[in-house]
């Protein structure tokens, strides 16, 4: 009963004025960011974080993660109005959405697209006000074995999950530690791997890895491919929506399944895109209409955007009781949590009530805004992507020059994104994943610590991550994830040799 | 080593990844000289500086010899890119670097202006009013936006000094 009445408290903090302004901003920016090509969930709250530092915590959050709702949403429009994922989750949007759209029923889709996005994060917002609490309290027992124990099994769900080669994601993550590990040891204060430079004293930043890793990258990427937008007119009107609400019930099941799918794969940082995915190819594969799916099947637009936006909310489940981002773009949460002095983790939940609360009741409030936003203003949207490349792209490119120097106030952070930027081109392009580089960037400190401190008090032996059931549970699922491809393959030959 | 395929040439996409895998692999050599000098062993308050980052290159070391391996086996003939569309990203990554590294001499918004200008004019081949309109206008809602509204301040050359701004 206690939660319940923070959430309450968490309501009255979410509805001042003031957060609700902040709140449409959010979503309104977060949509805008979701539909233009090389602005994404991640970057697009890295570029704007630098404009939260004078705000209080509490509606410096909301107004964040409200960019990031509205991305969420902003990435379905561009998928079945032109055929391009504004983000990557919303790639198995297009396989459905996009024909629907050619078939003249464009409104259908994205009312359809919209109300399950908002499911799924309803759905996930829930589990994150029933469930966060009870992980945190239970995560305020954690020793450093512990906590390094769940950084170990964040880690390699990367390397089992993610679609890439497993040594390509290892090469990726280590490479983020790395970078990490540059500049003044928290724990002897000494200097390490800064080669007599400077300007790494301080180490990388994440923010600036980010902005260029996924600003510069895409828009590099963009280029590449050269723009030509071939797209239809969008207009929804009510009786569309309506008509559309009336059918969607139909599928309760595939969005109950759609919305388990995203929780899970948003809490293991398994992420948003996987878990469209994966939604997509379950639902094809037992819907009664299965043939039909990427010929403009309605079912088709549910179970991607279900799972999406089921994956995209519950990241910040992890993050918020664990300390753990589950997405990049919560990483990017998570390094404001830092900026603005809160220590994330479970004493959040003990010492800054009002933000925790704030933060989720703002959660169900942001989605609900962005679902009548983005409903109402599908035009003015769409309309936004037909302003050509040539212009936007310069607009974006010192927007991220701007992000990346009001981090620090330093013109050699402007550079080190540059050099990111292509980085990330090139990673992108040999099928490095880029989402656990960033994640080592901003957790490699702290799992670092987590690890000396665990040796120092076992006088070096590694058998302290074995030492009692909970930690030693932890490590073998992180083993498991760690080995998981290899043992899918192992258990598919045993059973090729059984039959 | 470029490769025929269809019409158009480029660089093979078996020679970006192998060159991938080095680069990274000698980043890793680098973290694990770095962490050599930082010390990798245990001193009086423990594990060394160098203690968790000489692993972490290793490691680095390690996945890269095995993504050079089999970038070194697989060969699909693919291409990395067109030289054309190679071209597109370069038209882009050199007139950024100049952008950034003229933005400490001249500050971000004169270096913005020239930037936005260029690339409109250039790539995007649109009317000098045009142009101007966006190449102007820009900076000065960001002014507004960050240094008033927001109270960020972002870095300004002689010309702002000039304007006492």
């Amino acid at each position: 009963m206690e939660e319940l009445a923070n959430l309450f408290h968490g309501f009255a903090v979410a509805l001042q004025p003031y957060n609700i302004m902040l709140m449409i901003i959010g979503i309104t920016l977060g949509v805008i960011i979701g539909v233009l090509p090389g602005l994404g969930g991640a970057n697009g709250v890295a570029i704007l974080l630098p404009l939260t530092f004078s705000m209080p915590p509490t509606s410096a959050i909301i107004m964040l993660s409200c960019i990031y709702w509205g991305a969420l949403f902003g990435g379905a429009i561009t998928s079945i109005l032109f055929n391009i994922p504004g983000e990557p989750w919303s790639v198995a949007t297009t396989f459905d959405g996009y024909p629907m759209a050619q078939q003249g029923r464009p409104g259908e889709a994205l009312t359809a697209a919209f109300t399950s996005s908002f499911v799924g994060a309803l759905f996930a917002v829930i589990m994150i006000t029933l469930v966060a609490p009870l992980v945190a309290g239970f995560a305020l027992r954690f020793g450093p074995a512990e906590k390094f124990a769940v950084y170990f099994l964040a880690f390699c769900s990367f390397v089992g999950l993610s679609k890439e080669p497993p040594f390509k994601t290892i090469a990726a993550m280590m490479m983020g530690f790395a970078l990490a590990a540059v500049g003044l040891d928290s724990i002897t204060g000494q200097l390490r791997l800064t080669f007599g430079v400077t300007e790494l004293l301080n180490g990388f930043d994440f923010l600036i890895a980010v902005i260029g890793l996924f600003g510069i990258g895409e828009i590099l990427l963009t280029m590449e491919e050269g723009l030509a937008f071939r797209g239809g007119n969008a207009s929804i009107n009510l009786r569309v929506v309506l008509q559309t609400w009336r059918e969607l019930p139909a599928y309760w099941m595939t969005s109950l399944r759609s919305c388990l799918i995203g929780c899970w794969m948003g809490v293991t940082p398994a992420g948003a895109t996987p878990a469209s995915f994966m939604s997509y190819g379950i639902a094809k594969r037992l819907a009664r209409r299965g043939n039909n799916f990427g010929k403009g099947e309605i079912e088709g637009v549910i179970a991607p955007e279900t799972a999406a936006h089921a994956a995209g909310t519950s990241a910040l489940l992890p993050m918020l009781s664990l300390g753990v981002p589950g997405s990049p773009t919560a990483a990017v949460l998570l390094g404001g949590l830092l900026i603005w002095g809160l220590q994330p983790g479970p004493m959040l939940f003990v010492e800054q009530k009002e933000f925790v609360w704030g933060l989720i009741a703002s959660m169900y409030l942001g989605n609900l805004a962005g679902l009548i936003v983005v409903l109402t203003c599908v035009p003015i949207f769409a309309a936004i992507l037909r302003v050509p490349f040539g212009i936007i792209a310069p607009l974006i490119l010192v927007l991220c020059a701007i992000g990346a120097y009001s981090v620090h106030n330093s013109t050699f952070d402007v550079m080190l994104m540059l050099v990111f930027g292509v980085l990330g081109y090139l990673l992108k392009k040999c099928n490095y994943p880029l989402a656990p580089l960033v994640l080592a960037i901003v957790l490699g400190d702290k799992a670092e610590e987590a690890f000396r401190q665990s040796l120092l008090g076992s006088q070096g032996s590694l058998g302290v991550f074995f030492s009692n059931g909970l930690v030693s549970t932890i490590m073998a699922l992180g083993l498991v994830a760690l080995f998981w491809s290899a043992i899918q393959e192992g258990y598919s030959r045993l059973r090729m040799s059984m039959a | 080593m470029t490769e025929q395929s269809g019409s158009e040439s480029g660089p093979a996409h078996k020679t970006l990844e192998i060159g991938m895998a080095l680069l990274i692999g000698v980043f890793g050599l680098v973290v694990i000289f770095g962490s050599l000098k930082a010390g990798i062993n245990w001193g009086a308050e423990g594990p060394r500086a160098g203690f968790f980052p000489f692993y972490v290159g290793a490691a680095i070391v390690g996945a890269s010899a095995i993504n050079l391996w089999s970038a070194r086996r697989h060969d699909d003939g693919r291409l990395f890119a067109e030289w054309g569309q190679l071209r597109q990203v370069m038209s882009v990554v050199v007139p950024t670097a100049i952008y950034v590294g003229s933005m400490p001499f001249i500050g971000l918004y004169v270096s913005s202006m020239v930037f936005i200008a260029w690339f409109m004019r250039w790539l995007g081949g649109y009317r000098w009013l045009t142009v101007a309109a966006v190449a102007v206008g820009m900076p000065v809602v960001t002014y507004l936006v960050f240094e008033r509204w927001f109270l960020v301040p972002l870095p300004k050359g002689p010309l702002e000094e000039w304007l006492g701004l």
